[in-house]
């Protein structure tokens, strides 16, 4: 980690999403890059939702936690950033960050070493991770944004930057379909996709999405293979 | 092989009640059916094969009522188990049995009580059969499972003397098959005297019936440091396969089986048949009762529905396939066994061996796919063995006018081509792993020993049942983090038992190997609009969800016999309204369901090189050959022809192995890669049953001549090893496939106790679960388990791989300046078709295109 960030001319290109005027880039692995803070936000990271569900005797592979971690530190080798906001649901349970791995422990306090890491409260992991490095915030402002779990309505002024809702959009052409995780926003609110390897997706045609989005300034910015499609409201489908 | 039944002096073998009974009726007990009972007296295990109409049920069960009619009296009744247990592999047919099975117990006055137990047996109605067995329970594979692991299998299971499995060979094909083979070898632990007959239509290796009847002796309980020597060296110790006695009944009287030679142009393309709707009309016209057998659900609903509309004589013509439901389908079978209707229009719902009434006609529309099954079909008509069957086969297009030739002489010549019988799955094993220590703490040694007994298991060794029963405990993962919730634990007393009685329930939900594809019911709302908001209305049946998906509301479809208007989804259900539109938008055929067997494409092969053949062709099928000899070249039966053309401004290269459609996908896949590798650009491919058309913006022909690449190259056997891995790594199929097994092996759960969960909500889990696995564990033995299921089952790779080596040496080309008569069907099906899960990437830029254009004021 110790290369500076160095944007190639390979690296995925990301759609750029203005929210109170501040203008981001979403990039295709689902995260958020805030370029002029030097910021990096992901959202609903779950880790240790494998042991979690091992717990009820459902053993799923022991291996998202790992797979998770892998993800984020290619996006902090690319970005190096000053500040990494996780935006709540960190943690799959209470009692996950007590599961982790020395090593995936580790990894994770490498990736927290030389900046700033604020760890968001979510429903799933309401307290802070215990024995772990980082801040713990309900919600953080920075300028004209505000930065937490569960998008909030009649928050005037800010812009916000949530997740919580996982987001996923489907379209249909040639008789085939694409669902993808997507980011969802209208230009005052952005909901992040969920950045864990066993987190799912909702549709933002589902109920659950209803009066969070001004319908008429609804883009869905679905991730493709090494791009972020932006797509509008009238070509999606319910699933 | 034990001692034959005098069958001349059938008096000496049947008792009074018996011989009486048969008299009453004018019969005489057929050969087979003493000959059964004399083996099964003897306490063997039977194979009795014969074709329909051949009194197959009464053999079967005359065994166990002639030695309940010998049981003392007095015995006590209470506290005994079922004497026979009967499996089907369809509920209906359980019930029809018992139906069938009651009138003569009942008019020989025999004291046997007959029950059944389906998935729709009432629970209390269970609970008595518990207490209070029948002699007699007939049943499916998947209730049989339920049973062999409940705390009181052992008491419940101590008497069973006779298990007959009906209908076997369509069972043994199956991981049903799997999970039924597994159930029986529990059930020869629990009762070692038990004899199992097995009944079955013909098939092409009786032997592996007879075996799967009987314990095997099964694997030797290997060190794991044999495990790894090749498999060669464990056949040659591999013990002789122990066999079940073998009854056969020859076939009846020769079918009369017609090609429709119809006046009409036969299509060059497509599966609608279509152009022979008068034709089948007046054939309907021409009998008391037509069975109309067709490959797919939506061929079904097309051809109801053009009936319909010529149905001038309003002849009472109804519609049968396994999506509608239930009680829609209860009304149209009894209607049928009355003789009120004229004609059914049905898939493979009515292919097993329930007693329809008086068929007098089978007319096949579209070709059969395999000389078996179109024999199984045809049984269907007139079901007194000694009078003749009468089939139309209808062809949809030319390339079935070819098979349906085929398939003709296939069934003169008795040919069978059923599939062979597989290694048991790996999913299933730990489904019945997990089971079996529902029931009892099993011992690892014993355990191996009982599940090699089962024929599809007899190779499995001990390394490998030992990582399945790992799987079950803790997943089975090399990173071990699971132990302390372990689902089942091996004691000090070295006994596997269960942790927790919670996973008991939990198998209890889950048990089954039938991966159904998500289905969502179609109900009918009166109002257009306000149908949405409204839970009246009518359930018709069920779709395929991802057939729903494609649709957008307000579009038109077929369902049902009827022209329906989507209007959205809710909840588990495609809400639907009537429309008056009588042209349906979206077509709902999604190719021919099944492969042609490789029996019949050797068949078709045969007849194109064999011009002296063609006689017994429509004129306008032979013409096209003909025309095609000239233009450019007819293989000959072991050859492949390699077509290319140029066409717009690019380059067609068309083959023709007849492997049917997995296969050639699988070969187009393969292909476009190593294509893409030689800079030849292709561009897209179509396949079908016949052949595969491929293209690009290189010139192919030019390349293949210059060998840049050679032909030999391109088709190189090597293609099935990194190529194919690499891309089946990332194919969708693959995932579709981890998810069956991961459901089946219990990873993932269909229902939880209190909570079904949809087939959507465990799709997204499965891939993500298969990705994760794949990056971290890709050696997990689900994934081995995958990639053997796809490997057979949806890429058809084992007969890609025999093909490649066939056409060695073989390959024809044949450059062209235009389109070849042989090539014209493949072309038609270009912009058809299209490949599910692959240009993904297409469809999401289009998608964001739209964005633009509904930016730019005209979206």
């Amino acid at each position: 980690m110790a290369e500076p960030a160095r944007r190639m001319e390979t690296d995925p290109e990301p759609a750029l999403v203005a929210v109170a005027g501040v203008v981001l880039e979403a990039f295709a692995d689902g995260a958020l890059w805030w370029a002029d803070r030097r910021l990096l936000v992901v959202a609903d990271l779950h880790f240790e939702k494998g042991s979690a569900f091992a717990r009820r005797g459902r053993m799923l592979p022991p291996y998202d936690t790992v797979e998770t971690l892998t993800r984020l530190s290619r996006l902090v080798t690319r970005f190096d950033p000053a500040t990494i906001v996780a935006l709540g649901d960190s943690f799959h349970d209470d009692g996950g960050a007590a599961r982790l791995r020395p090593s995936d422990r580790a990894t994770l306090k490498a990736l927290q070493s030389g900046r700033d890491w604020i760890w968001i409260a979510g429903n799933h992991d309401p307290a802070a991770p215990a024995g772990l490095d980082g801040g713990h915030l309900d919600s953080l402002a920075i300028g004209p944004l505000v930065f937490r779990h569960e998008p909030t309505i009649g928050d005037g002024g800010h812009g916000e930057i949530a997740g919580h809702l996982h987001p996923a959009a489907r379209v249909a052409g040639r008789g085939k379909w694409v669902r993808r995780r997507c980011f969802a926003g209208d230009g005052r609110r952005l909901i992040l996709p969920a950045f864990g390897a066993y987190a799912g997706g909702l549709n933002v045609l589902d109920k659950t999405f209803a009066g969070v989005f001004d319908l008429a300034a609804f883009r869905a910015y679905m991730l493709g293979e090494d791009r972020v499609y932006a797509v509008g409201r009238k070509v999606l489908r319910p699933d | 092989m034990t001692a034959r039944a005098d069958i001349s002096d059938h008096t000496t073998v049947l008792h009074a009640p018996f011989a009486e009974w048969f008299a009453s009726r004018g019969w005489a007990p057929r050969p087979h059916q003493l000959d059964l009972l004399a083996r099964a007296r003897a306490g063997r295990s039977v194979l009795l094969i014969a074709p329909t109409g051949a009194g197959k049920t009464l053999a079967g069960f005359l065994p166990t009522l002639v030695s309940l009619h010998e049981r003392p009296r007095d015995a006590p009744v209470g506290g005994r188990g079922p004497h026979t247990l009967y499996i089907s592999p369809l509920k209906a047919l359980a019930v029809d049995i018992a139906r069938n099975l009651e009138q003569p117990v009942a008019e020989m006055g025999l004291p046997v009580r007959i029950e059944t137990r389906t998935g729709d047996t009432p629970v209390h109605k269970r609970q008595r059969q518990k207490l209070k067995p029948p002699d007699i329970l007939l049943t499916t594979p998947e209730q049989t499972a339920l049973l062999v692991s409940a705390t009181d299998a052992d008491r419940f299971f101590a008497d069973v003397d006779t298990v007959i499995l009906d209908e076997l060979h369509s069972l043994v094909v199956s991981k049903r098959g799997d999970l039924l083979a597994l159930c029986l070898a529990r059930l020869r632990t629990l009762a070692p005297k038990l004899k199992a007959i097995g009944l079955s239509a013909t098939v092409a290796d009786p032997d592996a019936l007879r075996a799967w009847l009987v314990g095997q002796r099964g694997a030797p309980p290997t060190p794991s440091d044999e495990v790894a020597k090749p498999s060669a060296g464990r056949k040659a110790k591999t013990p002789p396969r122990r066999l079940a006695d073998l009854i056969t009944v020859a076939g009846g009287a020769k079918p009369e089986i017609t090609i429709l030679d119809s006046a009409e142009r036969v299509p060059w393309a497509g599966h609608s048949a279509r152009y022979a709707l008068a034709d089948i009309y007046a054939a309907i016209g021409a009998h008391k009762m037509a069975l109309l057998f067709v490959n797919t659900r939506s061929q079904a609903e097309m051809i109801f529905q053009e009936l319909w509309r010529i149905n001038t004589d309003g002849l009472p013509i109804a519609l049968h396939h396994g999506s509608l439901d239930p009680t829609q389908r209860r009304k149209v079978e009894s209607a049928m066994s009355e003789g009120r209707l004229r004609a059914v229009v049905a898939t493979s719902t009515l292919d097993l061996g329930i007693d329809w009434g008086d068929v007098d006609l089978v007319v096949h529309i579209g070709a059969p796919k395999g000389a078996s099954r179109l024999a199984q079909r045809i049984g269907r008509a007139n079901h007194r063995l000694d009078e003749p069957s009468k089939a139309l086969l209808v062809p949809a297009n030319r390339f079935e006018v070819l098979e349906c030739r085929a398939a003709l002489d296939a069934n003169y010549l008795g040919a069978q081509d059923t599939p062979p019988i597989r290694a048991g799955g790996l999913d299933v094993l730990a489904q019945h792993i997990l089971g079996m220590a529902c029931a009892a703490p099993f011992e690892a040694g014993a355990a191996h020993a009982e599940v090699t007994s089962a024929y599809p298991y007899r190779n499995l060794t001990r390394e490998t049942f030992d990582r399945v029963v790992d799987f079950v405990a803790t997943g089975g993962y090399a990173l071990k983090t699971y132990e302390r919730y372990a689902k089942i634990r091996k004691g000090p007393d070295g006994l596997w038992r269960l942790t927790h009685p919670r996973f008991a329930q939990q198998y209890r939900l889950n048990v089954g190997t039938i991966i159904e594809a998500p289905m969502l019911n179609v109900r009918v709302s009166r109002s257009a609009r306000a149908g949405f908001a409204g839970r009246g209305g009518r359930t018709l049946g069920k779709v395929e969800e991802y057939f729903i998906e494609q649709l957008s509301p307000g579009e038109t479809f077929l369902f049902a016999g009827q022209v329906l208007r989507f209007e959205g989804i809710r909840e588990n259900e495609a809400i639907a309204t009537r429309t008056a539109d009588d042209t349906p938008k979206i077509p709902m055929y999604a190719g021919g369901k099944f492969p042609l067997t490789t029996y019949l494409a050797t068949g078709v092969r045969g007849l194109l090189s064999d011009p002296r053949a063609w006689g017994q062709l429509p004129v306008q099928v032979s013409d096209w050959l003909r025309i095609q000899k000239k233009r450019s070249i007819l293989p000959r039966r072991n050859q492949l022809l390699v077509e290319t053309f140029p066409r717009g401004n690019r380059s067609y290269l068309v083959c023709y192995p007849f492997e049917g459609r997995l296969a050639h996908q699988t070969l187009g896949m393969l292909l476009t890669r190593r294509l893409e590798r030689a800079r030849l650009k292709p561009t897209g491919f179509v396949a079908t049953d016949y052949s595969l058309a491929v293209w690009g913006l290189g010139n192919l022909g030019r390349a293949f001549a210059d060998g840049a690449p050679s032909l030999a190259e391109l088709f190189d056997e090597d293609m099935l090893g990194d190529d194919l891995d690499a891309w089946m790594a990332d194919s969708y199929l693959l995932k579709r496939t981890f998810r069956s097994a991961a459901l089946i092996s219990g990873l993932i759960e269909k229902r939880h106790p209190g909570k079904e969960k949809t087939g959507r909500q465990v799709t997204v889990s499965s891939d993500l679960i298969y990705d994760v696995l794949r990056a971290h564990e890709p050696d997990h033995i689900l994934m081995q388990a995958t990639w053997a299921d796809a490997a057979t089952g949806h890429l058809d790779v084992a007969r890609l791989g025999d093909m490649l080596s066939r056409i060695k040496g073989r390959i024809v080309h044949k450059r062209l300046d235009r389109i070849s008569p042989l090539a014209l069907p493949v072309m038609l099906e270009i912009g058809r078709e299209v490949i599910a899960g692959e240009a993904q990437e297409d469809v999401l830029r289009e998608a964001a295109e739209d964005l633009v254009k509904e930016a730019m004021g005209d979206g």
